[in-house]
């Protein structure tokens, strides 16, 4: 399974805005992404029945991001370009929370390959379970 | 537009110039929700984050990591730029001050590889991470 992520400019304009870039390569006629807005192919474009994270089955109520890595095959993904999205559960695995319980952690990659079919960009995110809600660890 | 550039000799040890980011707004928050698609409440519901046993709403993890990433290709160039990764450590409030460092730690190959930290105001550490890019 897979989905699309076209890529424009005005996304990319509101997104180095947000995260607060002036950098001409994202404000030009011609702009390329900031990298982190690979996260927001998801966000935006994943179809719910693809989406990998539910898949988890963590509770919502304590789930964190833990890490968050980017791998770009060339230079960034420009707009104009529309880039198609796998996602895949790699790895799950548990560590003893510092307060008791168990945490569990879950590895999603996402590939995003470009019209002819190329491996232009990798994305790996690790999800956490906290071992208790927030609430009681107060 | 094309402008002369500098050739620039990378090397080990080799810091980055340090950015202060912040204090970070509720509007920074909410302008980063909207624009990266992520609308969890409670990085903007006041009300939610409470009644769940938060003191206030916080930041998006992924504001932080965008930040940083800001810096980083500040840095090292958008167009070279092939790698970035962050661990999100503590989590950031309204009001925070983020300041970001960044060292070389390796030149090799064609590629230069930098180690990354942003720290708030207390010291602590919000994010941890490393990029790659090409050195020309």
């Amino acid at each position: 399974m897979s989905y699309q992520m076209p890529i424009d400019r005005s996304k990319i304009r509101e997104f180095a805005r947000a995260v607060q870039s002036r950098h001409p390569a994202h404000k030009s006629d011609d702009p390329v992404m900031p990298p982190t807005m690979l996260t927001s192919a998801r966000l935006l474009w994943e179809p719910a029945a693809e989406a990998a994270i539910p898949k988890l089955g963590f509770d919502f109520k304590r789930i964190l991001h833990g890490e968050e890595e980017y791998v770009f095959h060339g230079p960034l993904p420009r707009a104009g370009q529309t880039l198609t999205v796998t996602t895949e559960v790699v790895d799950t695995y548990e560590k003893p929370g510092k307060r008791g319980g168990v945490m569990r952690f879950g590895v999603v990659i996402n590939e995003f390959r470009d019209e002819s079919g190329k491996l232009v960009a990798e994305q790996r995110s690790v999800i956490v379970e906290t071992a208790r809600p927030p609430k009681e660890q107060a | 537009m094309s402008t002369a550039t500098l050739e620039k000799t990378w090397s080990l040890g080799d810091e980055a110039p340090v950015k202060v980011f912040g204090p970070i707004s509720r509007t920074d928050i909410v302008r980063y929700q909207g624009a990266s698609g992520d609308f969890h409440p409670l990085h903007h519901d006041e009300p939610f984050a409470k009644k769940v046993g938060f003191p206030s709403i916080f930041s998006v993890g992924m504001l932080q990591a965008g930040l940083l990433s800001t810096f980083a290709t500040d840095w090292l160039g958008v167009e070279n730029i092939r790698k970035f990764n962050v661990r999100f450590e503590e989590v950031v409030w309204p009001g925070d001050e983020l300041t970001c460092t960044g060292k070389v730690t390796a030149v090799e190959n064609g590629v230069i590889k930098v180690e990354l930290t942003m720290t708030r105001q207390t010291g602590g550490v919000a994010l941890s991470g490393s990029a790659e890019s090409l050195t020309a």
